[in-house]
């Protein structure tokens, strides 16, 4: 589900710092360094990084094609393969069949059969396509806000890193502390007061 | 700043009482929404509210759902200590409506609807798109942001315990009565 959809989900975040220098240059470079890698034909098994937001498959970061008004909005692409379990059996038991025509022997060592195991998957690996998944996101620089179109925990420890990896700065999530510590206007004794809360009992 | 993940765990709660309070709210003092936007003629509870209660061993949860469900249920598990953990929620102003969920334990929006726009025919109006769409997103986020800063603040109040529980509980006593 991404900007197009008609129903969507979000995760807010607090961007934590500014970019020093040229804001637009230095995110393009974050985005074209972190772009997608691709590993159809590869042996990987798990891609992550940025893409363009109306064009997933070709990523491209040129000159302000992420900018949007004063919006960036651009997309975290995560491309994983799945080897089917009997797909992966039948081309171990073939293999561990010809390995021991070729040596004469009844049975493989463990280290044997974990080293043709790990032969097997990275063949199968190079031969499956990879299944890509979209997240598009929405970051008002000015506002230091950032929306992530998924409520997926793995996409979001993804993102989180990423982000940090690509533009220096972080991603602080707002779930219902942090919210109250950074976007409720809370004075200091106010905070104080927030940390030693324990639960309301609303029936007796 | 806690370590975030203590810091998620330990605060949970807080979403869930939000959310609880933000249906006593609707029911009883819907100036409050007003006032965190003035377009806000109604929030009204959609088709799906669940319940979680964290008082038993294990964790019990009752759904309701459905656009003719009653709510009857879950008014008789607040009775019994539970509270909201996730809530669809209608948004409407005069002309158009939103609607969305919201999830306690982590304050994520999903399932959000908004008014508009349409969809975009060529490249070229893709800009106005993104704006328009990202406006009436943003509407409802800066909504959602102020009425849980409206929460908190009462929260962290003496009020909380003084005046706003003690209203609660006859809320939750008067709906057993109704």
């Amino acid at each position: 589900m991404g900007i197009l959809s008609s129903a969507v989900s979000i995760t807010r975040y607090r961007v934590e710092g500014k970019i020093e220098g040229p804001v637009i240059d230095i995110v393009s470079k974050g985005l074209k360094k972190n772009a997608i890698p691709e590993i159809d034909e590869e042996a990987e098994s798990k891609a992550a990084g940025w893409t363009s937001f109306e064009n997933p498959f070709h990523p491209n970061f040129d000159g302000s094609s992420f900018v949007f008004g004063n919006l960036f909005v651009f997309a975290l692409r995560i491309d994983r393969k799945s080897i089917p379990a009997k797909l992966l059996k039948k081309h171990l038991t073939l293999e561990t069949s010809k390995r021991l025509a070729k040596t004469g022997r009844r049975f493989l060592s463990k280290d044997e059969k974990q080293a043709l195991k790990d032969k097997v998957i990275n063949d199968l690996a190079i031969r499956i396509p990879s299944t890509p998944n979209v997240y598009d996101l929405i970051w008002n620089y000015e506002a230091s806000s950032l929306w992530f179109y998924s409520n997926l925990r793995s996409a979001n420890e993804e993102i989180e890193t990423l982000f940090r990896r690509s533009f220096n700065i972080g991603l602080l999530r707002l779930f219902p502390y942090t919210a109250a510590d950074t976007r409720a206007g809370l004075s200091d004794s106010e905070r104080d007061v927030l940390i030693g809360l324990s639960p309301t009992h609303f029936s007796d | 700043m806690l370590d975030l993940v203590v810091a998620y765990n330990r605060y949970r709660f807080l979403g869930d009482e939000f959310l609880t309070w933000l249906w006593y709210t609707i029911e009883n003092d819907p100036s409050v929404l007003k006032s965190a936007d003035p377009d806000c003629q109604s929030l009204e509870v959609g088709n799906r509210i669940v319940f979680e209660n964290r008082k038993t061993k294990s964790v019990e949860r009752i759904t309701i759902k459905g656009d003719e469900a009653g709510l009857e249920e879950g008014r008789l598990a607040l009775r019994k200590g539970a509270l909201v953990s996730e809530i669809a929620l209608i948004f409407k102003t005069g002309e158009y409506n939103w609607q969305f969920s919201v999830k306690g334990e982590s304050l994520n929006v999903s399932n959000l609807k908004t008014p508009g726009p349409s969809l975009p025919q060529s490249p070229e109006q893709m800009d106005d798109f993104i704006l328009e769409k990202s406006g009436q997103v943003d509407k409802i986020l800066q909504f959602l942001e102020k009425i849980f800063g409206s929460f908190i603040r009462s929260r962290v109040s003496s009020k909380w315990t003084s005046k706003i529980v003690p209203s609660i509980k006859k809320w939750i006593v008067s709906i057993e009565a109704s």
